[in-house]
């Protein structure tokens, strides 16, 4: 027996959630464009597959301020702008960016642990939806992920006649214990039923056959890719704009900045990409010179580095964003399967 | 906007003035004890087309809230032509921030020659007073940088 | 007309003409071609892609290949495209010398986008038969009308006519004076201010600061750009406030009036599909009421209306007594 919210009935749900914690949905904006927006009555969830944006902005906004400093005469005043996050949880994430924030943690609460990061995780309840309609952009089968499976601290299993839903971590079924009493009990067969049609689907996808097993660090392969030819080729139409690493779930770099306010600084990080001209930048220069060095980065740290420095777990979770985004279609799969030549 | 805020409101304004024409206005202003505003913030520019859109951008982020462009009178810039340019290129700006919902009496451009003491003056007291009318700048405002 | 196109890349690269040949490399899926460089005959043969969705200008990447010492290269160009090249030409940008162009015929590309809103999802195939696509998706078939998928710059397209090319496969066009590109800013300009400011608040605060607007156009052309330049004191890589948002597409658009030719680059990138090109076509329009008509690429070598003037040119005045406010 699982959870059960009929499909007429999900606005109950969502209410009922809202009413425990701060509830995001994925809705249509006016230019029909997926994003997640705060729950409210009257609120349709959106059709779309996934949003626009990927779910990290939760954990890992843009931009967030670390810390003030006020100056008054000969005085600086300091000020630390963290107060404890309120309880959140966001619906609808796909196993793709569900996954997403696997990688994430393993870079944000690594030691020394990023408290911004931190706070932000702790208060976040992540409620992951099944995919039953997977799009042609979509390859996370390529890294290990079941799209009928996802990972999460409540699972949302869509069917045919409603939402199933089943807690997988301590927090998601005390959240699910708390709103009991917007769910029936029903049976598993129909949850069963669908992720078989959706593993059909999946075996269908354009991408279906795509492998990682040529990446990662070990051995010989990092001065192999990092040396191959091909980089010049690949990057030749890059345009050098950060689309790709602004819409990824994993990117995940970082730049800190002051902003004086003229009467003040806001130290304040915000999202950097590696297709920039001043990424990295430091005292001495710019480690990588040419947009060939830059555009080489993301992929290496994606498929090399990454896995090289979390045994074996790709950078990457198949979630197709930067694919259909790019303003020149060139993209990590073409990327993949151009090197795959190189193993 | 609450009644308080236009009542108390005191609005800051950046002047850019030429160096050649109406810099030496102000001065003249000045000398000849004319009254205008305190407010009124003048930056000297060497000319009116060394006036970068972007100089009026980040007066208006850094709390401004009207900015205006003082400059040789058409025919008389000390580079021959360079107010020519600037008044093509502010009424595209101009013209710009109107088309983005920023209220337009925000922004001026004055011809105003070192002669022109009075005409000074009389051009910061009235661009005062409709700033002042208008009441603070909220619409192209950087919150980070409010007090 | 693939084919055709093919043919003649093969004939110019075999007799030595050029070495090289600039056009676009089909991708994985039905929709998305990558502009590339081409070096041989098999290459071309086997990647090179002339369809509906050849929508890339690539006339910026000229700038990069004719920089390199060797040889002539070979462009397609469709009609807006060599306005661009024009440009880049009169800005000395572009080694005209070092370049073979052919104009070849557009009939308006198609947006994946508007397609997929359509209710394609899942995309394997796409055809184009008659007026119509028919898409080909993991949950069927999905017919839509090509001119309800046209990309957005193409249903307002200003001009069918080449004007600038070595040679020409198939007719040449005619520019199209009453295409209606100005609609829209019209219709802006109709409202009151305080909608403007909402309408464009909706749309700007969407934004994620990729910067793909930027880099695709074919007029920004900046060796650094002032906001990835830290000593300029306004650099930013994302807007950590509304005003920053404002800044910079206002500089953004600003910065290439004048010079613009409405190719329509920035908004066909813009991965939140803000209307940019609208901010474009508010100077172009201002220009042409204020200054006279002006088609910036129509010609080489032409002065833009911000770097000349008149006597007895308007006051700034002109807009702040015109509308409503």
């Amino acid at each position: 027996m699982m959870k059960f919210v009929a499909k007429d009935k999900l606005n109950g749900f969502f209410a009922a959630a809202d009413a425990q914690l701060h509830l995001y949905i994925p809705t249509d904006d006016a230019n029909g464009k997926a994003k997640y927006t705060r729950w409210q009555e009257g609120a349709v969830m959106s059709k779309a597959l996934n949003t626009t944006r990927s779910a990290k902005d939760f954990f890992f906004p843009q931009t967030e301020n670390l810390v003030e400093f006020k100056m008054s005469g000969k005085n600086i005043e300091i000020i630390d702008p963290r107060r404890e996050h309120e309880d959140f949880a966001v619906f609808g994430v796909r196993a793709c960016d569900a996954k997403s924030f696997e990688i994430l943690d393993s870079v944000y609460l690594a030691d020394p642990v990023d408290t911004y990061y931190k706070n932000r995780r702790d208060h976040g309840l992540v409620i992951s939806m099944a995919c039953t309609r997977p799009t042609e952009t979509c390859f996370c089968g390529t890294f290990g992920i079941d799209a009928a499976e996802p990972v999460g601290d409540v699972v949302c299993y869509p069917t045919e006649s409603g939402y199933f839903f089943d807690g997988k971590t301590e927090k998601g079924s005390a959240f699910l214990a708390k709103i009991a009493d917007v769910f029936e009990d029903k049976a598993e067969d129909e949850v069963k039923a669908q992720k078989e049609a959706t593993k059909k689907i999946l075996a269908k996808l354009p991408l279906a056959n795509l492998k990682a097993d040529a990446f990662g660090g070990e051995g010989d392969k990092l001065m192999k890719f990092f040396n191959s030819p091909k980089w010049a080729e690949l990057s030749e139409a890059c345009i050098a704009c950060g689309t790709c690493t602004f819409v990824c779930p994993t990117c995940q770099c970082y730049d800190i900045k002051d902003y004086d306010t003229g009467h003040g600084i806001k130290r304040f990080r915000c999202w950097d990409s590696c297709m920039y001209s001043d990424f990295t930048k430091m005292a001495h220069g710019n480690p990588r010179l040419t947009q060939v060095e830059r555009f080489r980065q993301r992929f290496m740290h994606k498929l090399v580095y990454y896995p090289e420095n979390n045994n074996g777990t790709m950078g990457c979770v198949g979630c197709g964003r930067c694919l259909a985004s790019c303003p020149i279609s060139m993209n990590i799969v073409k990327v993949m399967k151009a090197l795959e030549g190189d193993k | 906007m609450s009644v308080n805020e236009k009542k108390d409101f005191t609005p800051t304004i950046v002047a850019f003035c030429c160096n050649w024409c109406s810099y030496a206005g102000a001065d003249l202003s000045g000398t000849n004890r004319l009254q205008y505003p305190a407010n009124v913030k003048i930056i000297r520019v060497p000319c009116s087309c060394r006036v970068n859109p972007m100089f009026i951008l980040r007066a208006f982020q850094r709390g401004a809230d009207g900015v205006i462009i003082c400059g040789c009178h058409p025919g008389d810039c000390h580079y021959t032509t360079g107010n020519y340019y600037a008044r093509r290129r502010m009424t595209m700006l101009f013209s710009m921030l109107d088309f983005l919902g920023i209220e337009r009496n925000r922004t001026r451009l004055e011809w105003v020659s070192a002669a022109e003491g009075a005409k000074f003056a009389a051009t910061m007291n009235d661009f005062v007073s409709q700033i002042t009318e208008l009441g603070p700048n909220r619409r192209l405002e950087d919150l980070r940088c409010r007090k | 007309m693939q084919e055709v196109i093919k043919k003649r890349a093969i004939e110019l690269l075999s007799d030595g003409t050029v070495t090289r040949v600039l056009g676009w490399k089909k991708g994985e899926f039905a929709y998305d071609v990558t502009p590339a460089v081409f070096e041989t005959a098999e290459e071309i043969e086997r990647d090179f892609v002339y369809d509906d969705f050849t929508a890339a200008n690539v006339s910026k990447y000229l700038m990069k290949e004719t920089a390199k010492a060797e040889g002539k290269v070979l462009a397609f160009l469709k009609p807006c495209d060599t306005y661009s090249f024009n440009q880049l030409v009169t800005e000395h940008k572009i080694n005209r010398e070092k370049t073979y162009l052919i104009g070849i015929p557009c009939e308006g590309k198609a947006d994946v986008n508007k397609i997929k809103a359509a209710g394609a999802e899942g995309i394997v195939g796409i055809r184009a038969e008659g007026d119509n696509f028919v898409v080909e998706t993991l949950y069927g078939d999905v017919t839509a009308a090509k001119k309800d998928v046209m990309a957005e710059r193409c249903l307002s397209c200003k001009s069918k006519k080449h004007t600038a090319y070595d040679e020409l496969i198939g007719e040449d066009g005619e520019v199209i004076p009453d295409c209606g590109r100005f609609d829209l800013v019209e219709k802006l300009e109709g409202m009151t201010s305080a909608e403007r400011f909402e309408f464009w608040r909706g749309e700007l605060s969407r934004c994620i600061r990729c910067n793909a607007c930027r880099n695709v156009c074919p007029a920004c052309t900046c060796e650094q750009c002032v906001f990835d330049n830290p000593n300029s004191g306004i650099a930013q890589k994302a807007a950590a406030d509304t005003f920053e948002e404002k800044m910079f597409h206002i500089i953004r658009a600003y910065h290439v009036a004048g010079r613009c030719t409405d190719c329509g680059e920035c908004s066909r990138v813009c991965p939140e599909q803000i209307p940019l090109h609208l901010l474009n076509r508010k100077f172009i329009k201002d220009m042409n009421e204020l200054y006279g008509e002006y088609q910036a690429g129509e010609e080489e070598g032409v002065v833009s209306p911000l770097t000349s003037y008149t006597f007895d040119d308007c006051e700034p005045g002109v807009v702040h007594e015109r509308g409503a406010e």
